[in-house]
């Protein structure tokens, strides 16, 4: 399987759950978990691009397919992605334990609804819990990255404007 | 002070870290370690029969080691009781493992080290624990009725009762034009945290040295409480909390059995041992709050003054009380909350029940004390046919009544004395940012106004110290959960060394950078911490400006420190950086970098004598400490409109404002969240989330799917105001913010429904089917 | 709530699939995991044997057959809600998935599985159910079509063998007055009472032990709901008829 771009061996033991794996096998701590039963949205990685719980997926069931984490989103010293940054700024966390499934999920949601509605953002952000915001600063962040995301924006990032 | 930094909406400087996926919280950790699992009691109330059989689970290939507490050099020892108290005659506290008696369901029986978690959760499916059930006490009215005993030793299942009075209630209530009696029920909740509890251990022989890492609210206790039980120097112990994935009180309660048998078993296998808790487990396993059932009689006259008002009620203690009796007793200090109530008696009973044991949630007592009082008040308007917002009025504590003294016993063994607040104004400011109510029927407003008691004490301390680089580090011994420790506090110290805030890096919750201090709980950070901050980068700085005086040939008097330099007032360009005064501030004999070698013995000395003085220490650093001499007293007013259908029972938050004053603010920016997310867990509390025992003292929705913790989609947008009366008490006049916004929620909430719907509301949670039983209980 | 110990196959065709699950005792297909990881988890779920049907190639075809559209086992929750052939032909069930749970979860669980799963307070179930449509089922010994009302049986409980694996789900073309209203405590949780109008057809769910055809003018003869934390049985019937009355008003 593919994490982040690199190629890593199939995992051995069939029961590992992909999220352990990324964290405890991989080291990619940054996916959380929060419930291991799906409510909580903590484990949400990319697979094939698309959101969705790494904990109710078996690791071996990522073999051949493309996982993108929380690490992957923006490499270290590169600036940070456009919905990390509006998280940022919008003061979109506090304790920080939801937040790379947030980020996650908003990416997912973002590609789907590149400007989302009111009830649009409500919904793709329905799935992840927060106990710590209030869900308050995350709507305005998922706003926020959608302002950072749209193609205008996105040249002045690359300075090209 | 400058106070560039201060009150401004600064950016987290935490956030990129976090952002990034390269947070550390407990079980991030790894380094190969063990990694366990318990043995949970699956009943409320049992006798275990026959000794633990262990035997087929230690056979399990991969297992390393089982406890039970016969194993345990420990494990015939009560854990501590924490706060112990006068009035709390019959405290009773588990053992690490249960070997005889198990008194709620999910009390730790055995603990299984294994090389992982899966297999750890095999082999503790093997244990086998014989139990012959006991009959179970569910509620604090069963408990009360003592017809089954929790503790066979402990009649009337009463840990505790006391009793206050101010005044004379019965003269008064007897005089009293007109009386009412009120009951009202909270039930119990839970803080669940995204992160559920971890704890992570190693042993070093060759070091003598045992590291733990804890989702801990408090590393201090337990390291000192670690350093008791293995006989080691404290300073052998190092307990990190590093992030934490939010607290919310449970995490403040040690010591759980984890904390005990993870450094154990890693000093007793020679390697690191690592426990993380699952959901499921952490439903039974952490402890709960919020059960109180009360019984109110008023005495008020026709213009709707409170004249007298009794309170008797009943706390839900859990099965043992290993948080003594703060919870019932901040109950009963707060209930009268911003009103003056010239007769108060209060009286409590602390129950065991066959459930999981209580100590403070997010709020802690208050939430259900507001709740007595604006419910009451909300009946006395009622009653007399009063606009509810003009009874408010009539009773509020003015402006100018400060201090005030309530007269009843406070958490911190003082009385209630509330430092400073203009509660009419919160008022007043709340009504007009609700606005007109909307239109449409079964539309509901409700109100609620709350003091709390925040800032409590013993201290806190801080150590800041300037870097040969100009840089700042500072640390304290309370540790961050979400809060923005590492931000306001930047800005706190930030202000007094004139440098910017992004040069100020703040270590918290490490024992190893500051092992002084007590915990984050009780809305206690900012003032406590904040204020300790300020007096040790006050230290730096006054020695800043000493050691640059020196140099510069100057008066200190006439020194400032601004831009990251120590510089003349009026003549800037006469100054040196911040990092060169840290320089001078070590005399050296060997230039090691870093500019240094301004430091040499044949540099140019400044002043005669030897390189230190008689009193003076090298570095350019201080420890500062912080003792509150009272607890500081935030206050708020929320509001709400909001609509039920009167079909299917869904409730609507149309709008919903909060007035709130905690003081002076250090960061707007951070103070909205927490406010919003307070809000949210209330919001949470009233409508979507309860602990739902059965009469087997079961919890019968021990997950996510069914404790209903709200998404996006079920909290609405907030709207804050704040006005700012600082406290007299403390340096940077700063209060306690992080529990208020959850208080009064459950107050608004059932109010407004009541209005919308026209049925009593006494109790909370509701629900959409509580809702549609009372209203067919009381058909309009 | 680590997955106890299993056998995990994981075949690249439906013979293959069949042959195995006609061969091992105690297996289950794996399809989107959304509800069967979570049961493995908690441990109350023990198969010995763990048949992952998602290395199939071709097996996730959403397409039009005898006037209506067929969605295949490994065809996401969520390529069905963004179909356009479906919004075209069966908007109905488009609709419903914006109920079912969210959209990530979408993004793994499938229809067949919901379908397979049979939670009595599930949506898709009830929507097969009110349209009248089929499920295709295969195994070693045969292949056979399932009617909707002769699918469930109870709660988690369907008319499929063990050694069978529902191959496709069939939605017949609805174009006529439709809804899928629900009640429940948070948005994507699951119904404590829930009402499917197709035309004059009504389908209930979350109120038995599992999706039932009502009649509209008297949505309630005959049923006798459980009762849970949420709602008792009285108000399940009591939501039952608001619902009804809401479906058919529109
Ligand atoms: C937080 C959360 C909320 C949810 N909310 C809802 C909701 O509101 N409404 C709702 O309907 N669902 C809800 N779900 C469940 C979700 O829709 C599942 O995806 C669905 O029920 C099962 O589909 P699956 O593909 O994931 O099946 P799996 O989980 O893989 O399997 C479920 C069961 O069906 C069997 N099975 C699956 N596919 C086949 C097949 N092709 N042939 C034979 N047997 C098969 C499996 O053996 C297993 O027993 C929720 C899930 C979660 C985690
Ligand atoms: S950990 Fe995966 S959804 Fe909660
Ligand atoms: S920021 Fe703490 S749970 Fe979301």
């Amino acid at each position: 399987m593919k994490v982040n771009g690199v190629s890593h061996p199939a995992p051995t033991d069939p029961r590992r759950l992909l999220s352990d794996h990324l964290r405890h096998d991989l080291g990619l701590t940054g996916t959380h978990v929060g419930c291991e039963h799906g409510v909580c949205g903590c484990c949400t990685v990319l697979l094939d691009g698309a959101p969705v719980r790494s904990c109710l997926m078996l690791a071996v069931q990522a073999e051949r397919h493309e996982v993108t984490t929380i690490e992957g989103l923006a490499r270290d010293q590169a600036p940070l992605h456009p919905v990390q940054q509006a998280f940022h700024e919008c003061h979109g966390l506090q304790c920080g334990f939801c937040t790379p499934g947030f980020v996650m999920s908003v990416v997912g949601l973002l590609a789907q609804h590149p400007s989302p509605s009111a009830q649009e953002i409500e919904e793709g952000i329905a799935g992840n819990l927060c106990r710590c915001t209030g869900y308050a600063s995350i709507r305005r962040s998922v706003l926020r990255a959608a302002a950072l995301s749209s193609p205008l924006v996105g040249k002045r990032r690359d300075g090209a404007e | 002070m400058t106070t560039r930094w201060f009150g401004a909406p600064v950016q987290r400087v935490e956030d990129d870290r976090l952002l990034r996926g390269h947070g550390r919280f407990t079980d991030d950790i790894g380094e190969d370690a063990l990694e366990c699992c318990f043995v949970r009691s699956p009943y409320a109330h049992a006798r275990i029969i026959t000794s633990i059989d262990a035997a087929a689970a230690r056979a399990m290939p991969g297992v390393v080691a089982v406890y039970t507490a016969a194993d345990l050099p420990f494990g015939g020892v009560d854990l501590p009781l924490l706060i112990p108290h006068p009035n709390l005659t019959h405290g009773r506290t588990q053992r690490c493992l249960a070997s005889d008696i198990v008194r709620y369901s999910g009390e730790a029986v055995a603990f299984v080290v294994a090389e992982n978690r899966y297999l750890a959760e095999d082999a503790a499916e093997l244990v086998q624990v014989e139990y012959e059930p006991l009959p179970v006490v569910i509620t604090p009215e069963v408990a009360a009725r003592a017809e089954h005993l929790v503790h066979s030793d402990v009649p009337g299942n009463i840990a505790a009762e006391m009793l206050q009075e101010v005044g004379d209630v019965d003269a008064a209530m007897a005089a009293a034009p007109r009386r009412k009696r009120l009951r009202f029920r909270y039930e119990r909740g839970a803080a669940s945290p995204m992160e559920a509890r971890a704890v992570w251990a190693r042993w070093s022989s060759d070091e003598h040295r045992l590291t733990v890492y804890d989702s801990t609210q408090s590393p201090t206790s337990i390291r000192g409480g670690l350093a008791v039980l293995f006989s080691l120097p404290e300073s052998s112990v190092d307990v990190i909390a590093p992030d934490v994935g939010g607290g919310f009180g449970p995490k403040i309660m040690l010591f759980y059995p984890d904390e005990l048998l993870v450094p154990y078993a890693a000093m007793q296998l020679g390697r690191p041992v690592k426990w993380t808790e699952d959901r499921q487990e952490h439903f039974t396993a952490v402890n709960q709050e919020r059960g109180q059932v009360h019984e109110v009689e008023v005495g008020f006259d026709d213009e709707g003054r409170l004249l007298a008002l009794q309170d008797d009620f009943l706390h839900d203690g859990g099965a043992y009380t290993p948080y003594g009796i703060i919870l019932p007793i901040i109950t009963s200090a707060q209930v009268p909350g911003p009103y003056r109530i010239p007769n108060y008696r209060v009286r409590f009973r602390d129950l065991y029940t066959n459930a999981v044991p209580t100590s403070p949630y997010r709020g802690a007592g208050r939430p259900h004390a507001c709740f007595v009082m604006e419910r009451t008040l909300d009946a006395i308007a009622a009653d007399l046919g009063i606009d509810r917002i003009e009874v408010r009025r009539r009773n509020l504590i003015q402006a100018g009544d400060f201090p005030y003294d309530v007269g009843v016993a406070w958490q911190d063994g003082n009385t209630v004395v509330y430092d400073s607040g203009n509660y009419p104004v919160l008022l007043d400011k709340a009504i007009a940012l609700l606005g007109p109510k909307p239109a449409g029927d079964h539309v509901g407003m409700g109100i609620g106004i709350y003091v709390e008691g925040t800032g409590v004490g013993p201290y806190e301390g801080a150590h800041v110290q300037v870097l040969v680089s100009g840089k700042v580090v500072a640390a304290t011994g309370i540790p961050n959960q979400g809060q923005a420790h590492a931000t306001v506090w930047a800005q706190v110290v930030a202000d007094e060394l004139g440098v910017d805030v992004k040069d100020v890096e703040i270590t918290s919750g490490d024992t190893r950078r500051f092992p002084w201090g007590v915990g984050t709980f009780a809305s206690r950070g900012a003032v406590t911490a904040g204020n300790a901050m300020h007096v040790a980068a006050r230290m730096v700085a006054d020695k800043a400006r000493q050691i640059a005086a020196d140099h510069l040939e100057a008066d200190p008097a006439d020194l400032e420190l601004a831009g990251g330099r120590v510089r003349v007032k009026g003549s800037p360009d006469r100054g040196m950086p911040l990092g060169a005064v840290a320089v001078l501030s070590n005399p050296v004999r060997y230039a090691f970098g870093g500019g240094t070698e301004a430091a040499t013995q044949f540099a140019a000395k400044p002043r005669p004598g030897p390189p230190l003085q008689d009193g003076e220490q090298p570095g350019l650093e201080a420890t500062g400490y912080y003792s509150p001499p009272g607890s500081t007293w935030a206050s708020g007013c929320h509001a709400a409109y909001v609509r039920v259908d009167p079909k299917t029972f869904r409730l609507e938050i149309l709008k919903y404002v909060v007035v709130h004053d905690c003081g002076r603010v250090i960061n707007p920016l951070v103070l909205q969240g927490q406010i919003e997310g307070g809000v949210a867990q209330g919001i949470a509390g009233a409508f979507y989330e309860r602990l739902a025992y059965d009469e087997d003292g079961q919890l019968r929705n021990a997950s996510f799917m069914e404790f209903l913790m709200p998404y996006a989609t079920e909290i609405p947008a907030i709207e804050i105001d704040h006005i700012e009366t600082p406290s007299p008490l403390n340096p940077l006049g700063v209060k306690g913010a992080g529990e208020a916004g959850v208080i009064p929620v459950g107050a608004v909430i059932g109010s407004a429904i009541e209005e919308a719907l026209g049925v009593p509301i006494t109790e909370m949670p509701l629900s959409p089917l509580k809702l549609y039983e009372l209203s067919r209980a009381h058909p309009t | 709530m680590k997955p106890p110990p299993f056998e995990y196959h994981a075949p690249t065709s439906v013979d293959e699939t069949c042959s195995l699950l006609g061969s091992l005792e105690e297996a289950k297909v794996l399809a989107g995991g959304q509800s069967l990881v979570p049961l493995l988890n908690f441990r109350l779920a023990r198969p010995a044997h763990l048949i992952d049907i998602n290395r199939i190639d071709g097996l996730d075809r959403i397409y039009e057959r005898d006037g209506g559209v067929a969605v295949q086992a490994l065809a996401r929750q969520a390529a069905v809600e963004d179909s356009e052939l479906i919004a075209r032909i069966c908007p109905l069930l488009k609709d419903a998935m914006r109920l079912v749970a969210h959209r990530v979860i979408r993004n793994r669980g499938t229809v067949c599985g919901s379908l397979a799963h049979a939670d009595p307070a599930s949506e898709l179930p009830a929507i097969l159910l009110a349209l009248g449509g089929n499920v295709t089922v295969v195994s070693r010994r045969t292949q056979r079509v399932i009617a909707a009302d002769q699918l469930f049986t109870g709660v988690f409980e369907t008319s499929l063998a063990a050694d069978e694996l529902l191959a496709e789900a069939w939605f017949p073309a609805f174009s006529g007055p439709s809804a899928i209203l629900e009640e429940s405590r948070r948005h994507g949780d699951f119904a404590l009472a829930g009402v499917v109008r197709a035309g004059d057809a009504l389908a209930l769910f979350g109120v038995a032990s599992r999706p039932v055809l009502a009649d509209r003018r008297d949505p309630t003869h005959g049923l006798q709901p459980s009762g849970d934390l949420e709602a008792t049985p009285d108000f399940r019937m009591h939501l039952v008829r608001v619902l009804t009355e809401k479906a058919f008003a529109a």
